[in-house]
């Protein structure tokens, strides 16, 4: 480390001070992630690039004017429609990573703490979903909350309601409802791990100490747990809040999300800086509201002591 | 600082317990009194039950048959955490969210008890430990020595009834769990409270404990004090896993009630105390001697019981020499164990050699 920082001669460097390089901690961990750092490079931040660099550029018909401008930013936090259609894509992907792990946790507690010996069958069998498409099983919702759908006939044959529901699909608790069954998965399996890190003689512990199962749980397992929920939460929250598929299949007019609203302007509206305006200030609103949720269950992991 | 006086109530009554997992028994029919106020040991090989039997009292585990009593209340269905015991574990456990102070409150938090009384019985357990002003310390930040302290405070806060330490001294060095046993043992008298330790070091179990339950195989083989233990184990399994014993075959001229008479080749006759668990397999008996109660005779000195023989290994330990002496009419060669302070280090390999004993040291045992 000292090596690669006190000048080098320039130009000549002698044998010992190439072989202390190369054997050095960061150059050899630098040399280890390169090609994927090069496939990223290229890949993911040039694209941002280009898109961070049309959003202070103007469109005009078939021709882009590329003079420094914040007109698409004020239009893009301004304009109604968008201001709307991103608080609408917020509450729709927080509400979803709040279900996704509330119902995640259970699974994924009992897989740890009760699975025994069959604990790679039940992960095996949550992977299931996901052999048939992402669009497959959106549409094997749209069957299920449908008019004529699974629900529907299953709640009338039951008798609770008279005539098909409209409100179950095409509207924001249909994404909502998709969503969260689509991500489940991912949400499982962080949690799982966090749970399979706890030293299972720490809650025997706070049971010797008179806790009973709900009190350990509080105070040891969950606090334990905190940042497996916490990157459930996060891989859930920052993919769905620019979720495109689902509310254009699901989602109806009501279900409309901030990335169908960028799709448009990149597409029929064909007005780029304007769409990547709104996809700078989408990234910024997640990163923010990604920083603030890790912020909130660190500071509930300390309420609970 | 003068012996707690022994009370002669029961704290723990351990009736006939097994537990069996399938067709394996990993305690066998085991009965057990603890005393109050006593620092009992449960001594044997990994394997032997002795933390079944601990993780049994604590209620992490139930008998499979017989019953398990603490304080004359019957323990059947009374989960852990009702339970007057709390358990010192052998990787400690020290909650990783919590610093020390948090740690220790852990168990009081339950009790409602008032912010002042709470803090008050938390700086008292610390200081029990000597961790003063260590309340603030992260669990990650901690030595293995203060972790250890901290899990006994922990479980001291708390005034149970009987305290279950789960080999606390294993993971520690030498020289702190030398260190260690000494404070164990001073804190066991400063407050009162019934210990019961696991351990599978004999060392720390003859030095710490009022009395030692030794087991084997799931069966608790014998349950004495610890110089009883030593001086005179019931059966040779007892006597193996105490240190060292040269064991000599011997014929039964005599028995009666409390003692016996044999016939040795190497001791000669020998009358000694008939122990309770002993079988003669047909006229045979086997005797023991522990290799420090042989002592190498000088010169011309002579002694009223010694035998002859010749020197065929010598090993130093520094303070210690140990000597294989090899005896005319004995099966197997003798251990020795001389202390330094007057040559035996310079004992040739080879040179005869005699050696005294007292026939007093030399005790019948099972087999």
């Amino acid at each position: 480390m000292s090596v690669t920082a006190e000048g080098l001669p320039p130009l000549r460097m002698t044998r010992a001070r190439r072989n202390a390089l190369l054997q050095s901690e960061p150059v050899q961990g630098f040399a280890l992630i390169s090609p994927t750092f090069l496939y990223a490079l290229i890949l993911l931040v040039l694209p941002i690039l280009v898109v961070i660099a049309h959003s202070f550029w103007t469109q005009h018909y078939l021709t882009i004017d590329r003079t420094f401008t914040l007109e698409n930013y004020r239009v893009a936090l301004t304009e109604p429609i968008y201001r709307d259609l991103l608080w609408r894509s917020l509450y729709i992907s927080l509400t979803v990573s709040f279900f996704t792990v509330v119902l995640a946790y259970p699974i994924a507690y009992f897989i740890s703490f009760h699975g025994g010996r069959h604990k790679s069958l039940w992960l095996f069998l949550i992977t299931i979903p996901f052999w048939t498409s992402y669009l497959l099983r959106v549409m094997s919702w749209k069957v299920i909350l449908g008019y004529n759908g699974v629900l529907n006939s299953g709640l009338m044959g039951l008798g609770i309601i008279d005539e098909p529901s409209t409100a179950l699909l095409y509207n924001s608790s249909a994404v909502i409802i998709t969503l969260t069954h689509a991500w489940a998965a991912f949400a499982i399996l962080p949690i799982f791990v966090s749970l399979e890190k706890v030293d299972r003689t720490l809650v025997e512990a706070a049971t010797d100490l008179g806790d009973g199962p709900l009190g350990s749980f509080l105070r040891v397992t969950l606090p334990l747990s905190a940042p497996g929920v916490i990157s459930a939460a996060l891989i859930v929250m920052i993919p769905t809040v620019g979720d495109y598929v689902t509310p254009k299949l699901v989602g109806g007019k009501d279900g409309v999300m901030i990335a169908n609203a960028i799709q448009a302007q990149f597409g029929k509206a064909s007005n780029w800086p304007l769409g990547a305006a709104l996809s700078v200030t989408t990234m910024l609103i997640v990163s923010l509201m990604a920083g603030a949720t890790v912020l909130i269950i660190r500071a509930l992991q300390r309420l609970a002591r | 600082m003068p012996e707690r006086p022994q009370s002669d109530r029961t704290m723990i009554e351990i009736n006939g317990v097994t537990r069996s997992y399938g067709a394996i028994k990993a305690l066998d029919d085991a009965s057990l009194s603890i005393r109050e106020g006593e620092f009992f040991s449960l001594l044997g090989p990994s394997g032997c039950g002795k933390t079944t039997l601990l993780r049994m009292i604590a209620g992490f585990d139930n008998p499979t048959s017989g019953s398990i009593s603490v304080g004359g209340q019957p323990m059947e269905g009374i989960a852990p955490n009702r339970r007057p015991t709390n358990m010192v574990f052998q990787s400690y456990a020290i909650f990783p969210h919590l610093n020390v102070e948090q740690n220790v409150a852990y168990g009081l938090k339950r009790l409602k008890l008032q912010g002042a009384e709470e803090k008050r019985r938390v700086e008292e357990a610390l200081a029990q430990v000597s961790l003063t002003g260590l309340g603030k310390r992260g669990a990650t930040e901690l030595s293995g020595g203060q972790r250890q302290r901290v899990a006994l405070a922990r479980a001291l806060v708390m005034r149970p009834k009987v305290l279950l330490l789960d080999e606390p001294l294993s993971a520690l060095d030498k020289k702190l769990r030398e260190q260690m046993q000494v404070e164990l043992r001073r804190l066991q008298q400063a407050v009162g409270i019934t210990f019961v330790l696991v351990t599978h070091d004999q060392y720390e179990a003859l030095a710490m404990s009022d009395r030692i339950a030794v087991m084997f195989g799931g069966k608790i083989a014998q349950v004495a004090s610890p110089k009883e233990i030593y001086q005179r184990p019931v059966n040779r399994q007892v006597a193996d896993f105490l240190g060292g014993m040269n064991f000599v075959k011997a014929e039964v001229v005599e028995e009666n009630a409390a003692s016996l008479v044999v016939d040795t080749l190497g001791f000669g006759r020998i009358k000694t105390d008939k122990p309770k668990a002993f079988a003669r397999n047909g006229g045979g008996a086997t005797l023991g001697i522990r290799p420090e109660r042989l002592r190498v005779l000088w010169d011309n000195a002579t002694a009223k019981f010694e035998v002859a023989g010749k020197v065929v290994e010598r090993h130093y330990f520094g303070e210690i020499t140990h000597l294989i002496v090899e005896i005319p009419g004995l099966e197997k060669p003798l251990s020795v164990t001389e202390t330094n302070d007057f040559g035996a280090d310079d004992i040739p390999v080879g040179a005869p050699i005699r050696l005294a004993y007292d026939p007093e040291a030399l005790v019948a045992m099972a087999d």
